[in-house]
């Protein structure tokens, strides 16, 4: 036990676990710390920018590497993607609940409202809903294989229905948000370029951090499964 | 399909649409507002196409689906469930909007864009219905998990519905509703073709 919690483990990670956590301070530190272009009504909030956007960035990739191993499970049914799919919707969700949350506190602070009735708002929150759909739906069913075709079926149409309520759907109705709606994209506040050398690295750094939970939770999942198989022989 | 086979069941949703058209001529006396009007339009036509398009998959028996899949491809049988529910749904909300305007009378003076609006949105409920009734079914006919799966597909749905139809009532020009239009003609064909694409994985056994 006492083995297990040594330093050494610390040292076995990977590269790129290193450069999650890296990136991840780097964005909690310089994010809160590096000056930003003061502007009216939004000051100090464009901040958030570091934190609300970028976890949704992540949260989309996550959600497409879903997508991807649910299509790779109707392609050759190796549960394998199966459980790649599960655990990358189980982060996806996650970051997307962080995501909503971060959301919640900037309109607090810009719009005044904690939630504000807006095409993309309403969006986030159905997607949120379809993915807890989903999860019910992989709940709700016994059978190894059946559960993962169904799912797959079903998270292919999520993401689906993802791109178009957050992509399409608020480019064609009106958004508070920037970039929609008539309003000018968020480039156009950053006068300097400085606020992009934060806002690329924490996108890789949330999705590198989800990348990491995600495999966690795959290892968990796998080992559950093979003791599973273990009982029965 | 089903309810050309069971006439009981075409029956029963007319009267169901009917009685629940009845009952809120009962609720509301008093002349009503375009608004409310408008939701509680929608709202009827909602429940019922849960209750109609829901049948589609979850009353077949096993052995009766086992008896289809010998006879056509999986595509050809979401196809004509596609279709035979889209007809169904679309002469359900015209019988349903007659008894409306004939019960708490009718607000609407744009009604060929209001028709238009009927038609795109009944399709779009039963073609997003039949897909989630031929996955709800694979977990043993749960209808509970039927209503979760499809309602945040819904309610965007009924939202743009909802909106549109009001511009009809007020009798707006067309010119502003034709973006609603086509976001609503565009998520029935998307869903239109998941389901063709994903139909043929769900019946696999």
């Amino acid at each position: 036990m006492q083995k297990f919690f040594s330093l050494q483990l610390a040292f076995e990670l990977e590269w790129w676990k290193f450069l999650a956590i890296a990136l991840v301070l780097y964005t909690l530190i310089g994010g809160l710390l590096i000056d930003v272009p003061a502007l009216p009504i939004l000051h100090e909030t464009i901040r958030n920018l570091y934190y609300h956007v970028t976890q949704w960035f992540g949260m989309m990739i996550i959600l497409f590497v879903s997508l991807w191993h649910s299509i790779r499970y109707l392609s050759n049914f190796k549960m394998h993607h199966d459980f790649v799919a599960a655990e990358a919707a189980n982060v996806g969700i996650y970051m997307g609940i962080l995501g909503i949350v971060t959301g919640s506190v900037w309109a607090k602070f810009t719009w005044g409202a904690w939630w504000v009735s807006d095409a993309k708002l309403n969006g986030a929150a159905i997607t949120l809903l379809i993915y807890f759909a989903y999860l019910i739906l992989r709940n709700s069913m016994d059978e190894e294989q059946k559960r993962a075709r169904v799912a797959a079926v079903y998270n292919i149409f999520a993401f689906t229905m993802l791109i178009i309520f957050l992509m399409v759907l608020p480019r064609l109705t009106d958004s508070l948000h920037p970039g929609n709606g008539g309003n000018p994209g968020f480039g156009g506040y950053d006068l300097d370029n400085t606020m992009k050398l934060i806002f690329y690295p924490a996108v890789i750094g949330w999705t590198l951090l989800g990348v990491w939970l995600m495999q966690v939770c795959l290892r968990i999942r796998t080992l559950n499964h093979k003791l599973l198989i273990k009982q029965f022989k | 399909m089903l309810e050309l086979r069971m006439k009981y069941a075409l029956n029963g949703i007319l009267l169901y649409v009917i009685s629940t058209v009845f009952v809120c001529y009962l609720s509301f006396r008093s002349v009503i507002q375009p608004t409310t009007w408008n939701s509680l339009f929608w709202i009827i036509m909602l429940f019922a196409s849960i209750n109609a398009v829901a049948k589609s998959f979850m009353q077949e028996s096993r052995g009766r689906q086992l008896y289809m899949h010998t006879l056509a491809s999986p595509q050809a049988i979401i196809l004509s469930k596609v279709i035979y529910n889209v007809l169904l749904m679309i002469s359900l909300s015209l019988i349903c909007f007659l008894f409306y305007s004939l019960f708490i009378g009718n607000l609407v003076q744009d009604i060929p864009m209001f028709i238009l609006c009927l038609i795109l949105g009944s399709a779009g409920f039963s073609s997003v219905l039949t897909l989630m009734s031929a996955i709800a079914s694979r977990t043993n006919g749960n209808l509970t998990l039927m209503a979760i799966l499809s309602f945040p597909v819904q309610v965007p749905l009924l939202m743009t519905l909802i909106r549109v139809s009001k511009n009809a009532i007020d009798g707006l020009d067309p010119s502003v509703s034709y973006k609603f239009l086509i976001i609503l003609f565009l998520i029935n064909v998307v869903v239109a073709t998941l389901s063709y694409i994903l139909f043929p994985y769900l019946c696999r056994d």
